[in-house]
């Protein structure tokens, strides 16, 4: 077996020096009754890469990679370029089979592009601190939530009917079983929620997506304000991180936490997972911050470094009285992030967002053209919501078969909610051509 | 030695991306956008970031000078216990590079992502079979969020049953952390069970603190120690007649996977650490994944989405229907379907080891950890007797009176090449040093970290504490001053700072 390296001259040498006769007799103390004479029985044995290979393309090969066609698919995660470098780093042994920092000697490498990672995500959201990563944005969102609660000693957050469906169910499960209430709004596809009367003074926190998970962006000033007046936190959610390339900063705007998805820099859709929650704060709340953190310091020659640090507030110090329970977080995802936006840099990245906007605005102009369909955004970065005059998941399976993935039907996010069968959300990226976007009003056109 | 560049050899001293920026470079060249007509309402755009500027190859280099200052199991001996630091197969790599699996957007139509849903199903599928349980939740992303889960899941099945509130758990002592932390953070009163001279969970203990308000016992089997809970069945059938659930830590499966089947045990909800026991790879510190197994009676309690099978083949259910018997899910752990790129680098080494394999590679890995555990045991305390499972407990004893401490023997071993093993966990022994060599390496190399540990136990009986102390010294940095680090945190980069 090519990943076993133990000869049976090898094994039959350590039992002798353990001084027992076979590695069954290791298992003393497993009762008899569960131990297994032999292989779980009625599984296959063993494969070469060849053979398993061969298994595993076959099941790649009954799937439609979004980037065979046209795709306009967004909703939280977003099929963006990554550069060939990227994923040539990332996969450099040293970091990509390592673990967890805990010797910092021996780490400085994880350690320093962890630092550079925290740096980046805090200048992206013009707030003071970030951590070392979460698991995604709607566990980054969960807990930004728990976060609040511990800050304000209130139990009641407030969550936007615009926040992405997904995002408002993990944290109404966490909800609901650490005994915290939430208020959900519902969906407003026009973008016109006001959370404002929805504050009073037992709110932990309003949490809002910028853009909103129809497309529009708000300006969140008058919000931050009327939370500020309640003594509420703003925690502002990013599903699509490219976005701060162009809008005004949520820090900038007055939240005092922000959980994003960072998937769209440097990770791929991979069907939904892994991706990489991102999670900052101000300064001031620094300590009640879940996840790891990594810090500056000096060694023993006063050489500048980095350590875990701050870890008082994390469960293997802490246990039951730790700010959260998360251990393992994503960190190869957060390395992939940090070194596509440092290929990218301040010009790149600006560039960047503005073309993925500019992309957006001709699609829109071009979707608004086809007869029945309407555009319902006044405000968008690179998504957008139109209605069409017929359901839209129906049409979104008739495109896929002509090679088209046109778009997430709305019912698919909020799949219990009335009266948005008809709403299709559109994205387009750097990736987009004009081509695609023609193929799709092209279709539509002949569909509808 | 000093050098004029400040570089040592292969070892480059390198600054902070931040302080690299030539102001107006680009690593990416891209089209200027066709328009400058925006849509952002009221928005204004904002006119910078802060981002340094560097092209292609001054990243490139930036980043390999880093990757050099990294430890791996790529590189070397890696015995790190209870973190199982296996070899990652680049098998797995390549395989979830596949456009078929990166390339998959969460929300395409169903019928273009057949062989997705597959995967995931012949995974659980796999999680079912080696584990014996009935019913498997991917969507976890690392341990500590599939302790939630499977918490989760004793909370709801206890809400179901109604009764009086069972608001206690009881933890043992040598627990992760993540356990009470997971405990607490659903709500519930954490009790301490403690260990006993052979470092097991006292069941008389148990038995007493046993009583229709706890809802469940988060045991690790094997645990924290190295050891295997001998009076497994005693515990969990005392678990069940009080009406509470066994919840146990995954963490060390890769001790048993394939020999003993957890549900034989009366366990009756696990997650499985897929960057542990399935080798893929930790990546500095993630992504993991964490897909919980439930016995039957918890079967019904398992978060969204889920994969069924239905005439037109496979589909995620993501809301809860009476008809599928999803009626008692719960809502969301994340967003989307799991870590499914996780997923395709774990079922390629589950199929490439197969059933014989992975019995094969768990015995290798309990064989190699007692190896080790009998040719160290003469000079450092072993505090329990018996074999051990997949990794060898010491405790400090043996340095007593040296000067050199648990954390000086890890420091030197440092310069030795090697990984340290955990130190100072689990908490139950003093000075704890936990090693866990995994299937993966070969006898000479676990004869040469035998030799050098043998050497360094000598060298502290010697009295040369003051070496010890300075170790380590062959690294990019020495020790760091951590207290420093902590009391005046500085966590991100600042201009002229």
């Amino acid at each position: 077996m090519r990943y076993l390296p133990l000869t049976e001259a090898d094994r039959r040498a350590m039992l002798a020096e353990i001084g027992v006769a076979s590695v069954t007799d290791l298992y003393v103390d497993a009762p008899a009754a569960a131990l297994l004479p032999g292989p779980v029985p009625n599984l296959p044995n063993h494969q070469g890469e060849l053979e398993v290979e061969r298994a595993l393309a076959a099941l790649a090969a009954k799937n439609m990679p979004a980037g065979y066609g046209p795709c306009f698919l967004g909703a939280g995660a977003y099929r963006h370029h990554v550069p060939a470098t990227v994923d040539h780093l990332i996969q450099r042994g040293e970091f990509l089979t390592s673990y967890t920092p805990y010797q910092p000697e021996i780490s400085q490498g994880t350690l320093q592009s962890l630092f550079e990672f925290q740096t980046q995500v805090a200048l992206l959201t013009g707030l003071d601190v970030a951590n070392a990563s979460m698991y995604d944005g709607a566990t980054a969102c969960a807990e930004a939530v728990m976060m609040a609660n511990r800050i304000t000693r209130r139990q009641r957050a407030v969550l936007a009917g615009n926040l992405h469906p997904h995002y408002q169910d993990t944290t109404a499960t966490l909800a609901r079983f650490t005994g915290f209430e939430v208020v959900i709004g519902a969906p407003d596809p026009r973008g016109r929620e006001t959370l404002l009367d929805s504050i009073d003074d037992s709110t932990s926190c309003v949490v809002v997506q910028n853009p909103d998970v129809f497309g529009h962006v708000h300006d969140l000033t008058p919000l931050a304000a009327a939370c500020r007046a309640k003594g509420a936190l703003l925690v502002v959610v990013v599903t699509e991180i490219m976005s701060l390339g162009l809008l005004t900063p949520p820090g900038a705007m007055g939240a005092d936490i922000v959980a994003g998805e960072g998937q769209s820099l440097g990770n791929p859709l991979s069907f939904g997972g892994p991706h990489l929650g991102l999670f900052a704060t101000r300064e001031k709340y620094l300590r009640q911050m879940p996840g790891r953190l990594v810090g500056q310091t000096v060694d023993a020659d006063g050489r500048r470094g980095w350590v875990l640090t701050l870890s008082t507030r994390e469960q293997h110090i802490r246990r039951e009285k730790a700010t959260s329970n998360i251990c393992t977080n994503s960190g190869l995802c957060a390395l992939a992030f940090t070194i596509h936006l440092s290929l990218l840099g301040e010009t790149g990245f600006m560039g960047l967002a503005r073309l993925n906007h500019a992309k957006a605005v001709q699609l829109a102009g071009k979707l608004g053209a086809v007869d029945g369909v309407r555009v319902l955004n006044d405000s968008f970065f690179n998504e957008f919501t139109v209605r069409l005059p017929r359901r839209a998941s129906k049409l979104v399976n008739k495109l896929a078969k002509r090679g088209i993935l046109g778009g997430v039907p709305v019912v698919r996010l909020f799949p219990d909610a009335d009266g948005l069968s008809d709403l299709l959300l559109v994205a387009c990226t750097e990736c987009t051509t004009e081509a695609d976007m023609d193929a799709l009003c092209r279709a539509l056109a002949e569909l509808l | 030695m000093t050098t004029t560049s400040g570089h040592r050899g292969l070892e480059m001293e390198e600054p902070l991306i931040f302080e690299l920026d030539s102001p107006g470079q680009s690593g990416v060249d891209l089209p200027l956008p066709p328009t400058t007509y925006t849509r952002l309402g009221r928005v204004v755009p904002r006119d910078s970031l802060g981002l340094p500027g560097l092209t292609e190859p001054q990243v490139v280099r930036h980043y390999t000078r880093l990757s050099q200052k990294n430890y791996s199991i790529d590189a070397g001996f890696y015995p790190l216990g209870s973190c199982t630091m296996k070899h990652n197969t680049r098998l797995g790599e390549k395989l979830a590079r596949l456009p078929g699996f990166a390339d998959l957007h969460p929300l395409q139509p169903i019928s273009t992502v057949q062989g997705a849903l597959a995967l995931i199903d012949a995974l659980a599928g796999w999680l079912k079979a080696l584990t014996g349980m009935a019913a498997v939740a991917m969507t976890p992303a690392a341990g500590a969020h599939g302790e939630m889960c499977g918490m989760m899941a004793i909370r709801a099945a206890h809400d179901h049953r109604g009764g009086p509130p069972r608001l206690r758990v009881l933890v043992p002592e040598s627990a992760h952390g993540t356990n009470p932390a997971t405990a607490a953070a659903l709500g519930f009163t954490v009790e301490t069970i403690p260990a006993t001279a052979e470092g097991r969970v006292d069941v008389a203990v148990l038995k007493a603190k046993l009583g229709p308000d706890v809802a469940a016992l988060m045991l690790t089997n094997p645990n924290t120690c190295g050891l295997f809970e001998r009076d497994i069945l005693t515990i969990s059938q005392a678990v069940h007649e009080a009406g509470a659930f066994l919840y146990c830590d995954g963490a060390n499966f890769n001790a048993i996977v394939g020999r003993v089947r957890p549900a034989d045990l009366g366990v009756d909800a696990m997650h499985i650490n897929l960057h542990k026991t399935f080798s893929t790879p930790h990546g500095g510190g993630g992504p993991g994944s964490g897909p919980v197994v439930f016995s039957q009676a918890l079967a019904p309690f398992v978060p969204l989405p889920l994969i069924l099978h239905d005439d037109d083949g496979l589909r995620l259910a993501e809301t809860r229907d009476e008809d599928e018997g999803t009626a008692l899910a719960y809502g969301r752990m994340k967003a989307f379907h799991g870590q499914v790129g996780v997923f395709v680098r774990a079922l390629a080494y589950t199929l490439s080891h197969g059933a014989d394999g992975l019995y094969q590679a768990s015995g290798d890995a309990v064989l190699s950890a007692n190896y080790l555990l009998a040719r160290l045991k003469g000079a450092f305390n072993a505090p329990f007797t018996g074999p051990c499972m997949h990794e060898a407990l010491f405790d400090d004893r043996s340095l007593k009176g040296t000067g050199v401490t648990t954390l000086d023997i890890a420091k030197a071993l440092i310069d030795e090449g090697f990984h340290p093993m955990t130190v100072y966990f689990p908490l139950v022994v003093h000075g704890a040093m936990l090693i866990e060599p995994t299937e993966s390496e070969t006898k000479a190399t676990l004869d040469q970290f035998i030799a050098t540990m043998l050497a360094l136990a000598d060298r502290a009986k010697a009295g040369d504490a003051a070496w010890f102390q300075s170790a380590p010294r062959l690294t990019p940095r020495r020790r760091l001053d951590e207290t420093a680090a902590a009391r005046k945190p500085i966590l991100r980069w600042k201009p002229n700072a």
